[in-house]
This record gives structure tokens, sequence and C-alpha cells, in this order.
């Protein structure tokens, strides 16, 4: 293996290559929560697909020998949960957040029961894109290793941010997370739309698991997740329900993640546990300086539980 | 009068539950209830027990009990270190009968453990761990545990010949004694290869953090490290993020050559099978139990993975001779004349530290050549 002294260099570049790499099921889970938020309702239970979304991912990889497969088997069954909760969720005096927390822990546990023979062997790989080809110092071309889901996160956080405002379907989902009332008056039927969009974003949050599985860290444990769907919830209230800053959000969480390793590897090792906290207090401090005591957060649907 | 027919909730519980099993189990294994096992042992492992590391060691372990005869084993995975470890260990011992229970992780000794030895006087309880103390803890208590610092040693000694950039990485989870010691002894097997080779050391905080652990790897790569080892609980993911990388790993807990046949160089690993039979020969001669075990590898409680394929003639060779030399007995690994990376003297001249060595337990330094610190 040829090495390059890069220095100090490897923190940026780290912080670069951490974010591509940890970012991809923040943003999958983040935009699969935004659809569900701006339909009125709020599935917590993201973890917990995340989590059955990696298994399934890993045991269809294994047993087909397809990591595209896997990733469909994710999807399918984060399409599932997502289906469930709405469907839930759509009788009278249901609360979306309980409703959300059992199906996290149902999730988990179901994820573990069907996991269990999936620890041991390896699955294939999901295929990365070397856009760092053009370099010859090989930490460039790791960093630039950009997975396709990565890409097709991107593109999506996109195209929803275009769908929001200028389809039909983007109009539907805002007017019926905005007010039941008014898209009863338009002949729609809220509990079909949020029954939907709960489901398309457990199809995404489901291939953000397929992602932790079947590319990185790449292997189905029961502590992959380690809490990052339950994150990615939070980064969709911090991105004020906008796809493009869920994105945003999703990249910052990723570099500001990598930086604590980046760090000690340079030498800077005092103090590290104070590094890995560096995402949440950049978290709490943008909160803090974007609240206002005068007004609601801006940009939140006003059919949410948390909102009304 | 019907005093003698009142029964707590949970007493009739027990009766009932503990009738409806023996029943079934007489009903549907008539053979096995008719040879009824003379001894049943209980494990309890706190993640799944075949993660590739600490778990599985000590799954591997309890297995190789299985066909030892008059014994039966058995085993819950993914306990937590709450007070669910105490009713795990009830049921253990009320519905399957064991009278040896080995709770292997550290967190289950207080207070779990203790309510339990308390409790149920007459089973054994084997922690894993050092924390049993005969002035503190009952006789139905008990810890045994192994060096495996040597092994990290062993570790250093082929990473140390089959680096070509001179940079060795360490992913750690916490700078505790025991991590400490294992990350000296990795730098200072390297060292006796070539005493200018240098281990960069990352913690990760936790003991199971896959995500960090997988960044960690690629940042100490970053910087140039082509061997890796760690000590983590389960090493899959450093294993196979060094792989995938084209560095070079040295194992740890459990045998990760599986994960990357070509890669992987060596491993130090537990060997719980022979510390287990120990304790069930015991049992089954009717002799009390140790109550303070601990071994390393010449006692048989440590053992080496096989070398891989990449390693060379004159690693093979030095290898060999200092496994030779640790198996008589008495090797040190910290031996004087020695600094910590922050220039105080951890050894003199003459010096020299034992692996049973109590100083060597409060292990607070990281030695001269290690990047790294401890806060």
């Amino acid at each position: 293996m040829e090495t390059t002294d890069i220095g100090l260099w490897g923190v940026p570049l780290a912080m670069l290559g951490g974010a591509i790499r940890v970012s991809t099921p923040f943003i999958f889970v983040s935009l699969g929560e935004a659809i569900t938020e701006r339909s009125g309702r709020i599935n917590l239970g993201l973890e917990g697909t995340l989590v059955f979304g990696a298994m399934s991912a890993y045991a269809v990889a294994v047993m087909t020998g397809s990591p595209w497969l896997g990733l469909l088997a994710a999807a399918v069954a984060g399409l599932c949960f997502g289906l469930f909760h709405g469907w839930i969720c759509k009788f009278p005096k249901v609360n979306d957040i309980a409703i959300g927390i059992a199906l996290m822990l149902f999730g988990t546990g179901l994820a573990f029961f069907f996991g269990k023979p999936f620890i041991q062997p390896s699955a294939p790989d999901l295929p990365a894109i070397p856009f760092g080809a053009w370099s010859d110092i090989p930490q460039v071309q790791a960093a630039l290793n950009v997975n396709v889901l990565f890409l097709i996160g991107a593109a999506l956080a996109v195209f929803l941010w275009w769908a929001f405002r200028n389809t039909r379907v983007g109009l539907i989902v805002r007017v019926v997370g905005d007010s039941a009332d008014a898209a009863r008056a338009m002949g729609l039927n809220p509990n079909t739309v949020r029954l939907l969009a709960t489901g398309v974003g457990g199809a995404l949050a489901g291939i953000g698991g397929a992602y932790l599985s079947l590319y990185y860290p790449g292997s189905w444990t029961e502590r992959i997740s380690s809490g990052q769907g339950l994150m990615a919830v939070a980064l969709v209230i911090f991105a004020r329900w906008n796809p493009l800053g869920c994105f945003a959000a999703a990249l910052l969480f990723g570099g500001a993640g990598a930086l604590g390793p980046a760090l000690q590897s340079v030498g800077v090792t005092q103090g590290y546990y104070l590094f890995y906290a560096a995402p949440y207090i950049l978290t709490l401090i943008i909160m803090i300086a974007t609240s206002s005591p005068s007004r609601t957060l801006a940009g939140a649907p006003g059919e949410l539980s948390i909102t009304k | 009068m019907t005093g003698k027919f009142m029964l707590s909730r949970r007493d009739l519980l027990k009766t009932s539950a503990a009738g409806a099993a023996f029943g079934l189990a007489s009903a549907a294994f008539p053979i096995r209830a008719a040879r009824a096992a003379a001894a049943t042992v209980g494990f309890i492992y706190v993640g799944p027990k075949d993660d590739y590391g600490y778990n599985q060691a000590h799954a591997e372990g309890a297995a190789s009990l299985k066909g030892v005869e008059g014994i039966s084993i058995v085993e819950e995975e993914n306990v937590p270190e709450t007070v669910d470890v105490q009713k795990t260990m009830e049921s253990m011992i009320n519905l399957d009968g064991a009278s040896l229970i080995f709770p292997t992780s550290f967190g289950y000794f207080d207070p779990h453990m203790l309510a339990m030895c308390a409790k149920f006087p007459d089973v054994q309880f084997r922690h894993c761990g050092g924390m049993w103390n005969k002035d503190k803890h009952p006789m139905n208590a008990g810890s045994y545990f192994g060096y495996i610092g040597m092994g990290q040693y062993l570790n250093g000694v082929v990473a140390g010949h089959t680096t070509k950039s001179k940079k060795l990485g360490f992913v750690a989870a916490k700078p505790i004694p025991q991590v400490l010691l294992n990350v000296n002894s990795f730098l200072l097997g390297a060292r006796s290869v070539d005493p200018a080779i240098t281990c960069q050391v990352i913690f990760t905080g936790e003991w199971s953090l896959a995500v960090k652990e997988a960044e960690a790897t690629n940042a100490l790569i970053d910087q140039g490290a082509d061997v890796v080892t760690c000590h983590v609980d389960s090493p899959k993911v450093v294993v196979e993020t060094a792989a995938g990388r084209g560095a070079f790993i040295c194992g740890y807990h459990a045998n990760q050559s599986p994960l990357a046949p070509e890669k992987y160089l060596t491993g130090a690993e537990w060997n719980w099978a022979k510390v287990y039979k120990m304790f069930v020969d015991d049992l089954i001669a009717g002799k009390p139990l140790p109550n303070f075990t601990r071994g390393g590898l010449a006692d048989g409680f440590v053992k080496m993975s096989p070398l891989g394929p990449a390693v060379g003639e004159a690693a093979r060779k030095q290898f060999d001779a200092t496994l030779a030399e640790m198996m008589k007995g008495g090797f040190s690994v910290i031996k004087g004349p020695l600094k910590s990376n922050k220039g105080a003297v951890v050894a003199t001249e003459g010096q020299a530290f034992v692996e049973t060595a109590i100083e060597l337990e409060s292990m607070d330094y990281l030695v001269e050549g290690v990047v790294g610190s401890t806060a």
C-alpha cells in the first residue's frame, strides 16, 4: 500500500470524506421524515425502520448475492412499516408520536430477531464511484469514493424541494399538512395522503438502513445504527422541513462526526469527548440562535402534533 | 387455617412455571429427562454471541463444553447491564436449574451479581473481570480473567515486520488500564523490531459504535498507518474497513481472519474454553471452585490466531522465538528504561513488570512512541 504524508490536510479531507460517507443515512431518513411531517404526521419509528432496513438489506444481499435486491428489500420493508404507522394513525384519537415510539422498539426488536443468522456472513457491498481517480494521493481517492446512494440522495433532496413548490402532489401534501379542513374542502382525504406520505417516508428510511449495512460501515450488527434514525428525525426540525436544508444538515452532521477521529489522528488528542459532542453543541447553538419567542417555528406544518 | 395454602403471587408463578417446565421437559424429552444432567451452567452475554469479538470469544468457550458428559448449557445474549441481568440469572436458576453462572460482562458484577449471590447462596457465580475481593464479597462469587497484553505484544512484533510506513494504528474504546496496556504492548512489540515505529491511537469513547470505529480506521489510514488493530467489543467493522483500504490487520478478542484472509496477520484471542473446562471439571469432581483465577499466554487463557499468508519469514521467526520465551513465564512487556509519551519515567533501568504485576492494573499512561492522549 502506498502512502503519502498529508499531515494536517487530513482534517479537512476527513471531514469532507466523513460528510460524504456518514451523511447518507441521515439524508434518506430526514428526507423521508420531511415528506411525512409535511403531510402533518410525525413518524418517530424511523429508527426502527432504519435498523430493520439495514437487517433486511443485508439478509437479502447475503442470500441472493445482489446488493441491489437487498436495497429493494429494505425499501419494501420500510414501506410496510410506514404504511402500518399511517394505517394505525388514521383511527381517531391515536397519537402518532406514541405509535412511532412503539414501532421504533418493534422494528429494532424484529430486526434483532430475524437478523441473528446474518451477523457472521459477509454481504456484497453497494458500488461506489471513484471521483478521486484524478488524484495520485490515496487519501483523496478514498475520500472521494462516493457511493451511488449519496448521489441519489442529493438528487432526491433537490427534486423534493422543487416538487413541494411546483407540483400538484407537492401542493396536496402541503395542504394536508397545513390544514386538514382546507384539504377536506378541496375534496382530499387527509388520511390517505398521510398514509402514502408515511409509507414513502418509511421506504426512504429503509434505504438509509441499506446504506448502513451494505456500504458504510458495511456490516450487519445489532448496534449498527446507534441512534442515527432518531437524530435524523430531529434534523428535519433543525432543517425547517426544507429538503435542501435536510441535505445540508445531514452533511454538517456527517462532517462534524468525522472531526473527532480526524483530529486525534493528527495529534490533537486532548479533550476528544468534547469533539465528539461537536454536532450536538452545534445543533443547540443553531436552535437557540434561530428561535424566537414571538413566532412559531418558521416552515412548520400547521397540522403537526408538536406545533398544534 | 388457610395460612398454609397462602402463597405469594411470585411463589405461585414460580411453582407453576417450574411444574409446567418439568411437565413439558419430561413429556417432550423423555430420554434426556431419564439421563438428567448433573449440572447446568449458565452463560450471560452483553451483546450478540456471534459478534466476531468479546462475546463470541465467550460463546466459543461455552460451546466447547457442550460435549462434556453431565453438563448442560443455557445461554442468553444481549442482556443489558441493568436489573435485566438479575432477572436472567433468576430464571436460569429457578427454571433451568443452573448451579454455576458466568455473567461475562464487566458491569454485571456490582450490584447485580452480588445481589443474586446473596439471594441464592447455593449457586456459584464467576464473573469475568478482576473485581472479586475475599474481604468484601461472598464466597459463592468469584472472578476470572486473562492477561492479553502479551498477545498484543506479539501482534506488534508481526506488525513491526510488516509495516512499510513505520506507522501503526490502534482503534481503542476507552482509556482504561486494560486498553492502555494493550496499546502500549502493541507498540513495544513493534519497537522490538524497529525502534523508529510509532503507533497512533484513536479513542472512540464507547465499546461499540460502528460508524465512529469506521471513521477512526479511515482517519488512521489517511495518516499513513498501514497495520491496524483495535480494542473494541466487536472488531468486525475495523477489520473490514481497514482491509477495504488495503491496510493489514491484527485481530483482537476472537479470530477475525475469515473477514479478511489476505490482510489478517495474526490476532490476540481469548481461550475461554480452557478456563470454562477447568471450572466445570472441578464442578463435576465436587471440588470447591476457585474464587480468583487469572492467567495469560503461558497458562493457556490467551492464544494467538494462526499467522496469515502476508506474514514474512523474519516476522515468523521472531514471533515464534518471542512466543517460546513467553511460554517459559516471567516475560515482561513493560520494562525499563521506559518513558511515557509525556516524558515521565514509567520504569527505570532494570525495573520490569511481569504481566501479573499489580502496578499494571492502574496504568494511566501511553508509552513513548504512541501518539495519542488518555483524556
